[in-house]
Formats: structure tokens, C-alpha cells, sequence
């Protein structure tokens, strides 16, 4: 029969972290590497539950209970710090019992807190692999994370550089700006028109943002439908639009365009099975080469023309009247006003 | 070519000869950029052109530039982390020599995208060795040199190499190993990755 020195001295060369017991339990000889992590304190002679904490399986609390247990799984801990925490397997000899230990995922801890090297593992253990796979991966990963956090700063940029707004796919208030400056530059002769939608947030709120989203493109398909190549249709925010036309001979056109909006933006517009509808309010602002005629005094003017529009009615439109304004405050609608019918000022309402 | 290769040339030329000296390179290169990502793949042909631009733009031989690469990937400390992956290669130098079999394998399981020409250790004896690298990247073999030399510091071990020419584009390498223990080496401590 096989004695407990000769399984020792092959288990000594194939796995260096074993322990024979005897039946009480108490530790017979132990493997190099697991004495090493507990150097100043030899196992030989203490019993096993004196070392471990069993874990797994559970209500291992008592010598008996070890004795009882056949080839097992186990799950341990060191019962004194560090608590490293190890996997196991339990096998029953005549002469007791060998426990076979790795550290399985603890793997990492252990080889900082107790400096092991890969002589203190066995030939056919995978832990060298695993600790390569941890730092290869970790600097694939750093080098990802760095392009990652690079890639994402350019998108940044590139968004805050952008003329374009990506919903729509019309200008935005940046290009907007641009092409403003350049005709008041130019002391281009053009005429500003503000666009907001009516019943918009009904839209959203009842409807969702989905349809929110699909109006706001379909309301732009139309501007552009309805504008020549040369007039700037820009998406101010939110529901607002604002549109620039150069080189405007006649105010009657830029009220053709005005009312042809009005009119095909009214139209039920389907979505999902449903139908939203909404409509348009325009204020209207011509340059009329003034020179005091900045692009900011303009949009200003167009949205105080389009402020007396929404007052009077949903789906209309005005245009810029300087009674409009007193001391640079919109007149209101409802209190004596200069913009009701009658009004000099142009307007219009489909 | 893979990003990390084309990113070591980069790392190597910025270190070493700075990042003027590099943009010279870009720019006599034609690549119409100057900064590789690690994780991103690019046309061969940019590296070609790069290797070009390398030899005309540096009055050396590209086999001593290439080897210079090799060397400054291992002992560069920017360069920690592969020197590290190397070191996991085996306790001793002529264990790390062993492991250069498993090289292209084991970059594979860490970058699965990238891929290293085959190497095959022949030990003719327990002090001489020939290293034989497989088609597939040109120049490959002498940044091999320069690994091999840097990583024998590492190790404290003291050899000779040769480059023995190209026959049929694989490129075989003689190691003549003198001491195995000529200095101390670098510590590699299993615990201590590389921040």
C-alpha cells in the first residue's frame, strides 16, 4: 500500500499547494508554495479548521463534519489575514484525507500580498497565462479607453464646429450667424423671416417625441421645398425656424413664400398610424439696405412681427411695422393696438 | 497594418530623435496625418511608406534603425507594460527563448486582431540557438534583434547575435548565449503590473 511519504513526494512535484490530514483533521505534510504564504507559521501539526474557514460546502464547522465529507469541492478562506480566499478539492486517501488548493480568481491579490513567482506554481498551472491575459488586456484596454476619450473629444469639436443641425438637417443658429454677418456686410438688400410652429408642444406631449421629431423634419422638407437654392433655412431651436432671403426685390414675394408655408404646414401631417397637426406662425423683417439694419436688430424685428402674428391668430403672418414697437417694447394686440385689422402694417392670414 | 506597429514606430521615432523629426517623417511619407491610434488598423501601405520615408529621412541602414526599434520597445521605461508581457515568457533567458513559439499566440489572445509572424526556436546546442522568423512582416527579424538583445539585459544574460540573412523572406537569427547569469538583470516581480 501506497504510504502518505510517497503520495507527498509525487504530489510535492505535481501541486505545491496540497495538505495531507490525517482522520482527525490535523495537517500532515504541506505543499512549498502554501507554507509560503503562511511563512512564520509551519501547518504540519495544526488542525485544518484551525487554519481554513470552510466556505463551501457549508456547516463545515467541526473535525466530525471534515471526516464525514467525501471527495468534495471546497471553498476556503485563511481564517487569519490576509484572508486570501482559495478553491479546492477534497479527496478521502486511507490515511485521511489530501486537499488539493489554488486561488482561482484570488489569484491577483495573492501574487502582490505574498510575492510569489511562477516557480511557486505548478508546470501545468495556468496562473502565469492568467496574470499575462490580465495586464495584456488591461493595456489593449488603456489603449482603447485613450482613443475612446480622443475620438470623443474630436466629436465634440467637430459638433461645436458644425453648420448643420442633425435632426433636420438644415442649418443651425451658428450658420445662421455667418450668413447674416455677410450680407449685412455686404449691404445686401434681404429679408428675415421667423418661423414658430403653433400647437407644437401638443404635438410632443401627446404624441411623443417621435412625433415631435418626425414633424419638425417634415416642417423643414417644406421650407426647403419652398424656398429657391439661395435663401438659408436654419433651425433657430426648439420649434423655431428662421429663414434668409437674399437679394429681395419685392415684399410681395417674401409674402407669397410666407402664406405657401402657412398653408402647406397646416396640412395634417401622418406619423405611426396617427395624425399630427400643426401650424405656423411667421414674422417678417426687410433689411431695405438700412445701414442700422444689423442682422441682430433684424431677427429682432422679425420676431417682434412674429409676435404680433401669434396675438392675432394662429396661422398668419406679419410683417415688421416700426409701430409695432415703443421705446423697443412690442406693443401688445389687445390694448389699442396698431396691428389689428385695419392695420397698415401687411398681414395675413390663410 | 495594425495600429500598435504602426504606433511602436511612432513611439520609437517621437522618443528617440523627438517629435520634429517624426512629423519630417509623416510629411516625407505623405501620410497626410502624424498621430497613429494604437487600436485602429491602417493601410499597409501607409507603413511601407513610412519605412521608406524612415530610411531616406535617417542617414542609417534600415536594419540598425529597425534593430534600435526593437531595443527601445523593451528598455524604453514608456515601454513597461511590453516589456513586462515578455518577461512572462519564462523565468530564464533560454526559457524566454522558448516562449518566442507561443509569441504570436499569446499577442493574439491579447489583441486578437493582430498578428505576428510565426517563430520557431531550433537549439543546436544548450549555448546556441537559431531563431527563425516567418514571412510576413519585412525588417521584422531585426527588430527581433533588438528585442533579443535588450530583453538578454533584462534577464543579466550575456549573448551573441547574428542576423543571418534573409532566405525566401524568412529571416533566421543566431543567439549564442556566453552567460546566463553575466549581471543582475531587471527585477520582475509577478505582483507589480505595470501602472
Amino acid at each position: 500500500m501506497t504510504s502518505s511519504n510517497d503520495i507527498a513526494d509525487v504530489l510535492d512535484r505535481l501541486c505545491p499547494m496540497y495538505l495531507m490530514l490525517d482522520k482527525d483533521g490535523r495537517v500532515g505534510q504541506v505543499g512549498a508554495t502554501l507554507q509560503k504564504l503562511r511563512p512564520k507559521v509551519p501547518m504540519a501539526g495544526r488542525l485544518f479548521l484551525d487554519l481554513f474557514e470552510v466556505l463551501r460546502p457549508r456547516r463545515v464547522a467541526s473535525n466530525a463534519d471534515l471526516a464525514a465529507l467525501g471527495h468534495t469541492k471546497l471553498r476556503l478562506s485563511f481564517l487569519d489575514s490576509p484572508r486570501t480566499s482559495l478553491k479546492g478539492v477534497l479527496v478521502p486517501i486511507p490515511q485521511g484525507f489530501v486537499v488539493n488548493l489554488s486561488f482561482g480568481i484570488s489569484l491577483l491579490e495573492a501574487v502582490q500580498d505574498y510575492a510569489l513567482t511562477s516557480a511557486d506554481f505548478a508546470a501545468t498551472d495556468l496562473a502565469i497565462e492568467l496574470l499575462y491575459l490580465v495586464e495584456a488586456k488591461s493595456a489593449a484596454m488603456e489603449a482603447s479607453r485613450s482613443l475612446n476619450k480622443r475620438l470623443r473629444g474630436a466629436m465634440i469639436a467637430a459638433e461645436e464646429q458644425a453648420f448643420t443641425d442633425t435632426l433636420t438637417g438644415l442649418k443651425n443658429r451658428r450658420a445662421l450667424d455667418h450668413i447674416l454677418t455677410r450680407l449685412a456686410g455686404a449691404g445686401a438688400n434681404f429679408a428675415v423671416l421667423s418661423l414658430d410652429l403653433d400647437y407644437f408642444k401638443l404635438v410632443n406631449d401627446t404624441l411623443g417625441h417621435a412625433a415631435g421629431d418626425h414633424v419638425l423634419q417634415h416642417v423643414a422638407k417644406i421650407m426647403v421645398e419652398e424656398t429657391r437654392e439661395n435663401d438659408t433655412v436654419s433651425r433657430a431651436g426648439g420649434d423655431e425656424f428662421i429663414l434668409v432671403f437674399d437679394n429681395v426685390r419685392d415684399q410681395a414675394m417674401i409674402e407669397r413664400i410666407a402664406k405657401r408655408l402657412i398653408e402647406r404646414i397646416k396640412q395634417p401631417i401622418p406619423f405611426d398610424g396617427q395624425t399630427c397637426r400643426v401650424s405656423a406662425s411667421i414674422g417678417i423683417a426687410i433689411s431695405g439696405r438700412r445701414p442700422e439694419c444689423t442682422p441682430a436688430h433684424l431677427i429682432h424685428q422679425a420676431d417682434m412681427a412674429l409676435y404680433a402674428a401669434k396675438h392675432a391668430s394662429r396661422a398668419t403672418w406679419r410683417v415688421f411695422d416700426s409701430a409695432m414697437m415703443v421705446d423697443g417694447v412690442p406693443v401688445r394686440a389687445a390694448a389699442g393696438n396698431n396691428i389689428g385689422e385695419g392695420n397698415t402694417a401687411p398681414q395675413g392670414g390663410v | 497594418m495594425h495600429g500598435l506597429i504602426n504606433k511602436a514606430i511612432q513611439s520609437f521615432v517621437c522618443q528617440t530623435y523627438g517629435v520634429v523629426r517624426w512629423d519630417q517623417v509623416t510629411t516625407a511619407a505623405g501620410l497626410g496625418f502624424s498621430e497613429f491610434e494604437a487600436m485602429l488598423v491602417y493601410d499597409d501601405q501607409h507603413t511601407i511608406d513610412l519605412i521608406t520615408a524612415l530610411m531616406s529621412e535617417f542617414d542609417r541602414p534600415l536594419p540598425d534603425v529597425l534593430e534600435d526599434m526593437g531595443t527601445f520597445l523593451v528598455s524604453h521605461p514608456q515601454m513597461e507594460p511590453l516589456r513586462r508581457l515578455l518577461r512572462f515568457g519564462g523565468e530564464t533567458y533560454v526559457d524566454f527563448l522558448h516562449s518566442l513559439d507561443d509569441l504570436p499566440d499569446r499577442t493574439r489572445l491579447a489583441v486578437s486582431d493582430l498578428h505576428l509572424p510565426a517563430m520557431e526556436l531550433v537549439d543546436h546546442s544548450v549555448a546556441s540557438y537559431t531563431l527563425i522568423c516567418q514571412p510576413g512582416l519585412p525588417g521584422f527579424g531585426f527588430v527581433m534583434m533588438g528585442i533579443l538583445r535588450a530583453m538578454a539585459d533584462d534577464y543579466g544574460a550575456l549573448v551573441m547575435l547574428d542576423h543571418d540573412g534573409v532566405r525566401g523572406a524568412t529571416e533566421y537569427i543566431s543567439i549564442t548565449l556566453i552567460e546566463t547569469a553575466f549581471a543582475a538583470g531587471r527585477e520582475f516581480d509577478l505582483g507589480a503590473r505595470a501602472g
